[in-house]
């Protein structure tokens, strides 16, 4: 599993990566109330707005770690919200992309980056 | 723009919020917490279910007072009421003592520069204790402070005390327990409290349209009553996070995003603010706007909004039965206790009926926002049978 400066992760599986927010981003965010998630087929960059978060107070962005096509979105998180905070890095994931350059996975950080990035935040 | 780097000031209670891990924010200039470990979510149900305990020591607390009492109540009410009515659209004159009234600060436009209580502090002849907007307090104060020492009274801040709010059904048995006689106190009514370590100024109204208590306490009462208070089960620390959804549940506009100097009580449905004997006299601040909004109906009035799909945020674009654009969002959420995004704002009298089909643009997409009688969440406030 790789991590963005954001707090998305993103798990390849082939040409095929799961894409979710991380841990410390459900703690942040608070109770998930609403989860808006892309059209399936719809084709995204890098760095692209792929879903959409909602907490009591505010909506955030959630972006694509790596660029793809939506092939399969996770609807449970839409009826559940707080499967979000639940389990945010396991049943709580947002959407399958196919991507066409798996490799752009290894610059991103590995989880020993991204807990000593979180440590300095 | 030249960044402000002036550090955010501290409640005596803020070494208390991170010790408890607050989610600690800016507010107004201060340092608040803005929610707690149980999140903004379950605060706010918890408040509704039991009791919350709110920090709002950021709020600008004062005594206005008469230069020098005559000894006679009543003459010394009227010369102090009369120092601060020119500013607002209250009776304050026709106060009892111990009676709160909300009131409005205008400006000659008949706009709302902001929304306080005023409060007739009883066995004390000519004083009145006034709480303000922190967003607003130094404007405020000025502009009170001027007004009451134009006309030879005193106008004196609490500085450093703390004002702590105790909101939910179960606020009067949880307070009454520590400071007895609180539970006598009826909605809209303050009294002073006396304990051996100190001195407790209490008023039951508030912000979340709950029973519940506000408490300006002694500085170094603060602490310790903070700590007593959190030693009930049925208490917790709330944020201002919680603070907001549940007084925009109640249909409470927020000064600065529900109402602002440009805004007038008629389009802000709190005409109930303008007392009948100044609407006679027609003598405060915007009077000729104010008046000619309530004889034609105003131009715009605040809406209640049961918004389908995502929530509405602030800013959110509402659009008529026709798809124009008739007004924004001025405050919106998702409400915890009703599960299901609310909002307010201005819209034109013709659309303000009560179930009346509205959008608003959430992310570049039209979503439903029916109209809705205001509050969300019924208010249930603990009035005293009229004698």
């Amino acid at each position: 599993m790789h991590f963005t400066k954001d707090h998305e992760w993103v798990e390849l599986n082939g040409d095929i990566a799961t894409v979710g927010i991380s841990a410390y981003a459900a703690e942040q965010l608070g109770d998930v109330v609403f989860v808006e998630l892309p059209a399936v087929g719809k084709t995204l960059a890098a760095g692209e707005s792929l879903a959409v978060v909602e907490s009591v107070k505010a909506a955030s962005d959630v972006y694509s770690p790596i660029a793809g096509t939506v092939t399969e979105v996770n609807t449970v998180t839409v009826e559940e919200p707080d499967q979000i905070n639940a389990r945010p890095e396991t049943t709580g994931w947002l959407a399958k992309l196919k991507v066409a350059d798996p490799a752009a996975v290894e610059a991103l950080m590995d989880r020993d980056a991204y807990e000593a990035f979180l440590g300095k935040l | 723009m030249p960044q402000d780097v002036s550090p955010l000031k501290s409640t005596l209670l803020t070494a208390a919020h991170r010790a408890l891990g607050a989610a600690m924010g800016p507010f107004a200039g201060y340092d608040m917490p803005i929610h707690y470990a149980d999140g903004v979510l379950k605060e706010t149900l918890w408040t509704r279910q039991s009791c919350g305990l709110f920090d709002v020591s950021h709020m600008g607390t004062a005594l206005v007072m008469v230069g020098k009492a005559s000894g006679d109540d009543q003459a010394d009410h009227r010369a102090v009421s009369a120092m601060i009515e020119p500013l607002i659209c209250g009776d304050i004159a026709a106060l009892k003592p111990g009676k709160l009234r909300y009131s409005l600060l205008l400006n000659d436009g008949g706009g709302i520069d902001d929304d306080l209580i005023v409060g007739r502090v009883p066995d004390s002849p000519g004083v009145l204790y006034v709480v303000v907007n922190a967003g607003n307090k130094d404007a405020d104060f000025a502009r009170i402070g001027d007004a009451v020492a134009a006309k030879g009274g005193q106008f004196k801040p609490f500085q450093d005390w703390a004002l702590l709010a105790l909101q939910g059904p179960k606020a009067v048995q949880v307070l009454s327990g520590i400071v007895p006689g609180v539970e006598h106190l009826g909605f809209m009514e303050t009294g002073r409290f006396t304990t051996d370590e100190g001195i407790l100024i209490i008023s039951r109204c508030g912000y979340t349209g709950e029973d519940g208590l506000e408490i300006l306490a002694w500085p170094t009462l603060a602490k310790p009553l903070w700590d007593r208070l959190l030693a009930n089960e049925s208490v917790k620390p709330i944020g201002l996070g919680a603070r907001d959804a549940l007084r925009l549940e109640a249909g409470l506009p927020l000064h600065g995003h529900d109402i602002d100097g440009d805004i007038s009580p008629v389009e802000a449905d709190l005409a109930f603010a303008l007392s009948p004997r100044r609407r006679k006299a027609g003598d405060f601040p915007g009077a000729a706007v104010i008046l000619n909004q309530l004889d034609q109906g105003p131009p715009r009035i605040r809406v209640g909004l049961r918004v389908d799909g995502a929530p509405a945020r602030e800013g959110a674009v509402i659009l008529g039965p026709d798809g124009s654009n008739i007004g924004v969002v001025s405050s919106g959420a998702y409400s915890p206790t009703l599960r299901r995004p609310i909002a307010m704002g201005l819209v034109p009298p013709h659309f303000a009926e009560p179930e009346t089909q509205l959008g608003v643009i959430v992310r570049e997409r039209v979503q439903t926002a029916l109209v809705t009688t205001l509050p969300f969440v019924p208010h249930t406030y603990v009035r005293k049978p009229i004698a």
